[in-house]
């Protein structure tokens, strides 16, 4: 996966419904991935790319080992949001809204780290960050191809293996 | 693939590709009748199934023509604890594809032990409860039990214990993998004297009737198979009567009612057409078979109300829909110091055996279970869960996640749920499916003795991972089932026409040419893994069936 293909076109499809979406999606990532190719997003406009990507960097953080950033996991959520969580878009509308209240208008990556989960904390039980909580999970475990889990770093953090193919033993109570 | 029109009148129409419309499919095409099976669902990757997704996301968010299971939100369900209670929105759903549940199913496959068939006699009833023998003895399924092994294709082990079955031919194939989780639990049966073996399961383990072995892809329970490993309907029975140029299969075809005519004989079914928007269509038949499953065949019986038949079609009981069993469940998880790997392989492994006889006086609760030891989880679903004791998102979260990846095995319980009157499959009054007919209601609470079993083995699957070295346990709260996927006894077999609805051929009491199938026939619902006797009884109704319509009187 190259990164120009990271750099994404701001395209909307707000106007398509859930259920057309969810009958289309091959041909709807086949026309993302086009859009993205051209360089840029499918759904976020940059500041909110920028605000998701400082939320999902707080709910899977970079530590000794990489996080939701080095995943890539906003641009996972950025084609999420035109396919199978096309339903989320109200979602996530309604939650900007509720973000920039919070931090004034200041991008939540600009707070303090300790303030910026405080602030997250504050709101952990709205359906907003609930569903960014999830969809950030989502792109770090599916497969590269929705747009996260980049160079399949979130499978090797939990050890997972997609070859698809195994023969016993598997594990380490079934060695002979 | 043999094309017949409607209006021609077809010797069968067969409701239902699954464990039992396959087998009825197939084995009443290859006697030479003209069979139409109607398929509610789409084909799925039926004679391409290499081409079944093995992508997590897209399984867990599929396309319109890639599920695999029905939707909730389109076949609409209803659920409530009892009667005085009004029906909120269920979330229960079922094998929605040509091959049905079979497609997508852990594929366990015990047959049920000689003692399940006679339950009440042997142990006696319970009050509350409708235990009652079955009108036929495992001595006379067991032929078909073999049979259905051998032709679906089944791997397990060859032992012989009175906790198993006796059987008259060894299963096909040698068992799967006992994974990293049933040596865990060999472990534990050493401390704790259990009988543990590995898991019996219709997944094939070496080439077996031109299918490929299963490679332990670990994308299993939940996904089609692409290598046609797992024996489904749709691999294993389907391919075999289509190919006889006697049998239709007729997908997207949402059957709305079995017709009759007015001497009270069926004449055939009428069903929503979905490439013709639906229209509505009726093909003709000599004679019914409904295969829908456990919750849609007492329902459809329900819709298909006449003037003959007012209270629903084969109703004169008043039980259709009646003694819902769809199973319970309950059970514990441990950590273990290393990797377990259980996401590689089919789901289980291993399954424990002490607990499947009855013990009433020893444990003051009535029924039994199988357990079952696994700890598959997928990575989305992993996360999604999260790690045990640790927060929901965070730096807490990750640290955990990454130490617990791999080292869960969780004991998954398959537990006896009594025979209840009062759990019943009826018609929600208020609430309509997609296609404007009455949503199915679900009404179940399951008899008190049924939450001391479930208590038991949340308790026993404690101790033993406990044994078996795991470093910490955390156990499930008892739950009470709310539907699913092994919905049994709403159509229950016997021989009195007012306290049964088909009799021991299946034929139903009220209407002499319709056959009823599936797990609605059980009387008592074992200990919970139907799917090998659905098969056995299919096998066996069939073989009656044949005899009779090849004399052209199918009334048995």
């Amino acid at each position: 996966m190259t990164d120009s293909r990271r750099i994404f076109l701001l395209k909307s499809f707000s106007a398509t419904s859930a259920a057309w979406l969810a009958a289309n999606w091959p041909a709807q990532v086949a026309a993302a991935e086009k859009a993205q190719a051209m360089g840029g997003f499918t759904y976020f406009t940059p500041a909110q790319a920028m605000e998701i990507d400082a939320m999902a960097a707080q709910i899977y953080p970079t530590t000794d080992t990489p996080g939701a950033k080095e995943a890539q996991v906003v641009y996972f959520i950025d084609l999420a949001l035109v396919t199978f969580a096309a339903d989320k878009q109200a979602v996530y509308a309604q939650g900007f809204g509720e973000l920039s209240a919070r931090t004034g208008g200041k991008p939540l990556g600009s707070l303090a780290a300790a303030d910026q989960v405080a602030l997250l904390t504050g709101i952990e039980k709205s359906a907003f960050f609930k569903t960014v909580r999830d969809h950030t999970i989502m792109g770090m475990f599916s497969a590269p191809q929705h747009g996260g889990n980049f160079h399949k770093l979130g499978w090797q953090q939990i050890g997972f293996d997609d070859s698809l193919n195994f023969r016993a033993p598997f594990g380490a109570y079934d060695k002979a | 693939m043999k094309k017949y029109s409607p209006s021609e009148e077809v010797d069968f129409v067969v409701i239902g590709t699954g464990a039992a419309g396959g087998v009825m499919a197939k084995q009443l095409a290859q006697a030479g009748f003209s069979v139409v099976v109607m398929e509610q669902g789409p084909w799925g990757a039926y004679g391409h199934e290499q081409d079944y997704s093995k992508d997590e996301l897209s399984n867990r968010f599929p396309a319109e023509d890639d599920m695999l299971l029905s939707d909730p939100k389109v076949q609409k369900n209803t659920f409530r604890r009892n009667a005085n209670e009004k029906a909120v929105a269920g979330n229960h759903n079922y094998g929605c594809v040509v091959g049905g549940g079979t497609i997508t199913y852990g594929a366990s496959s015990w047959r049920h032990l000689p003692w399940e068939f006679d339950e009440a006699s042997r142990f006696g009833t319970m009050t509350g409860t409708g235990i009652a023998d079955w009108p036929v003895s495992y001595a006379e399924l067991e032929p078909y039990y073999t049979q259905a092994e051998w032709e679906i294709g089944i791997s397990g082990p060859n032992l012989k214990t009175p906790l198993i079955a006796p059987m008259s031919k060894p299963y096909p194939c040698a068992p799967l993998p006992l994974k990293s989780s049933g040596f865990l639990m060999q472990k534990a049966a050493a401390k704790l004297n259990l009988t543990v073996t590995p898991n019996v399961a219709a997944i094939i383990t070496a080439p077996y009737n031109g299918r490929s072995a299963c490679i332990n892809c670990g994308m299993c329970s939940g996904y089609g198979c692409q290598v046609k490993a797992r024996s489904s309907s749709a691999v294993a029975l389907l391919p075999i009567a289509v190919a006889t140029g006697n049998c239709e299969i007729r997908v997207h075809s949402y059957v709305r009612e079995i017709n009759v005519d007015a001497s009270g004989k069926a004449t055939g079914v009428t069903y929503f057409e979905k490439k013709n928007n639906n229209r509505e269509v009726f093909q003709k038949a000599k004679c019914v078979v409904l295969s829908a499953n456990g919750t849609e065949t007492p329902r459809l019986l329900l819709l298909s109300k006449s003037n003959r038949f007012q209270n629903g079609l084969a109703n004169s009981s008043g039980i259709v829909g009646k003694y819902l069993m769809s199973g319970n469940g309950g059970g514990a998880s441990g950590l273990f110091p290393d990797p377990l790997n259980e996401y590689k392989g089919c789901v289980t492994g291993a399954a424990v055996l002490s607990y499947v006889p009855n013990d009433v006086k020893g444990r003051g609760w009535y029924g039994g279970g199988r357990m079952t030891a696994r700890g598959q989880m997928s990575p989305i679903q992993y996360g999604l869960a999260g790690p045990h004791g640790a927060p929901s998102w965070g730096a807490g979260y990750k640290k955990a996640l990454v130490e617990q990846a791999n080292r869960r095995l969780t004991m998954v319980n398959f537990i006896s749920q009594l025979p209840v009157e009062t759990n019943t499959v009826d018609l929600d009054p208020d609430v309509k499916d997609a296609w404007g007919l009455a949503a199915m209601r679900i009404t179940s609470t399951s008899h008190e003795n049924d939450f001391k079993a479930m208590q038991f083995f949340i308790d026993k699957s404690v101790e033993i991972l406990h044994a078996a070295g795991a470093t910490e346990v955390w156990a499930d709260q008892v739950s009470d089932s709310r539907g699913g996927a092994h919905a049994r006894g709403t159509c229950r077999m016997g021989n009195d026409p007012k306290s049964s609805v088909v009799n021991k051929y299946h034929r139903a009491h009220d209407v002499p040419n319709l056959f009823v199938v599936d797990g609605s026939s059980f009387v008592t619902g074992g200990r919970n893994h139907p799917t090998m006797t659905i098969s056995a009884l299919a096998y066996r109704a069939a073989d009656h069936l044949v005899k009779a319509a090849m004399t052209g009187n199918v009334t048995i």
